[in-house]
């Protein structure tokens, strides 16, 4: 039987979508991508997904597995080959775990308070994910990227937030490559890998998408 | 080098249980550490756990794992007997999956339910029961998540299984009931009768009088939490 790999996804905003681009693109999954409009969802996402009714969902051979970081385990699981996304050492898998899982409790959060909220709740929001940055930079050290000498299940786990840091500098007026240099050059090294270049949605478009969220929210 | 294994817990937490759970499930000898973990947590496990400050914390020669779920899989991949999480990467990511869903979205609900009050209590145990229901379709007719035996999904649901009864107790809130979730309760009796499980459980009166003693401090504990 021919293997049937279908990706449910939102191109433009979703950051979990996107981390699963990049791990198919990394092991050459060949893959038919579904554009899902998330105001009108379709009837596949719903029967695919639906206690949480939301991308992504990856369909292999009319199974669906949901949430990007299950779905990562599984595509490094079920493509073993190519490009490790999970390093083979126990404890060193438990770090990859560990950081993916930080990211996924901070990010979110702080990322809808700097570009929704005012004032001082803005800026606690802000200094948390500046010190959130660093201590990501102090993970990485001088590692080329989280994964060593290639990308790694941490690294897809973070680079998608970069598209959004626009909208974030921009709604909060700061700039986190002043404070965090080591990390923007991260994300740039991470930038020059095409399977990552060609799964980012353009900054300039995830900042527009916002403004339109926030206007339709009626939030200043 | 002998192996040397610490486990930094609180006696009546469900998630330092999980991990007492599975190092017994593998026979895996370990040093136990019991945290002051609402007033005075110790300077090890602060060095250990510099980001979160919680536990439980496993230290395996020395090396520290901390997150409930990231050291179950670490005591899976570390000690081969008795698997906890399937061999077939499917059944593997549906388990990763439950797991999740246990903690990202039944596990604050219960909470929620049971510390808030007036008519925000009614929304939220309305919203509990919606995932309780969810999770017991999730069982299909089956003894355990795990299937014949007790697997990841299960010891992650331990919360459900065996303080969610003393907690609505002594709340006052009747939450999860027989015949609202009879396949979850049953789930829970199998679960909680199970050799390895039952020694490794606190007493169920332990955690009624705790929760009874203690419902100021928790209420405050979580309402600065959120």
């Amino acid at each position: 039987m021919a293997e049937e790999v279908i990706l449910l996804d939102d191109f433009w905003s979703s950051m979990f979508g996107m981390r699963c681009r990049i791990a198919l693109a990394e092991k050459g999954v060949k893959y038919e991508y579904k554009e899902e409009d998330l105001r009108k969802k379709s009837d596949l996402l719903l029967q695919m997904n639906p206690i949480h009714k939301k991308i992504p969902v990856l369909v292999h051979n009319g199974r669906p597995v949901c949430e990007s970081l299950v779905i990562l385990q599984y595509i490094d699981e079920t493509w073993p080959g190519k490009c490790s996304l999970l390093p083979s050492d126990p404890y060193q898998r438990a770090q990859a775990r560990f950081w993916a899982d930080y990211v996924d409790k901070k990010f979110s959060d702080l990322g809808r308070k700097i570009c929704t909220a005012k004032g001082e709740e803005q800026e606690v929001a802000k200094k948390e994910l500046i010190d959130s940055l660093k201590l990501l930079e102090g993970e990485l050290g001088d590692k080329p990227f989280f994964g060593g000498e290639m990308l790694g299940f941490v690294d897809l786990a973070i680079v998608p937030f970069y598209t959004y840091f626009l909208a974030y500098e921009t709604c909060g007026n700061f700039s986190i490559e002043v404070e965090c240099p080591n990390f923007i050059a991260w994300t740039k090294r991470c930038l020059e890998i095409e399977s990552v270049s060609k799964s980012l949605a353009d900054p300039q478009k995830v900042y527009g998408f916002v403004l339109h969220l926030k206007k339709v929210n009626g939030i200043e | 080098m002998g192996e040397e294994l610490k486990l930094f817990g609180v006696w009546g937490s469900p998630f330092s249980r999980r991990i007492e759970i599975a190092l017994k499930i593998k026979g895996v000898e370990y040093e136990y550490l019991e945290e002051d973990i609402f007033h005075n947590k110790s300077a090890l496990l602060l060095k250990y756990n510099p980001v979160h400050k919680k536990i439980p914390v496993l230290v395996h020669n020395g090396k520290p794992i901390a997150e409930s779920q990231v050291i179950l899989e670490y005591i899976d991949e570390t000690w081969n007997d008795n698997p906890i999480l399937p061999r077939d990467p499917y059944k593997r990511a549906m388990a990763r999956f439950w797991a999740k869903f246990i903690d990202e979205k039944c596990v604050p609900a219960i909470w929620k339910s049971f510390m808030s009050g007036g008519p925000e209590r009614e929304k939220a145990n309305e919203e509990a029961c919606e995932l309780l229901s969810t999770l017991e379709g999730e069982l299909k007719g089956k003894k355990f998540f795990g299937g014949e035996t007790v697997g990841f999904v299960d010891i992650v649901a331990s919360f459900i299984g065996h303080w969610v009864g003393p907690f609505q107790e002594a709340v006052g809130v009747d939450l999860l009931t027989e015949d609202k979730f009879p396949m979850l309760c049953k789930w829970a009796e199998e679960f909680k009768n199970c050799p390895v499980i039952k020694e490794n459980l606190p007493p169920r009166d332990k955690i009624l009088a705790f929760f009874k003693a203690q419902l100021e401090m928790l209420t405050s504990f979580y309402k600065n939490r959120v």
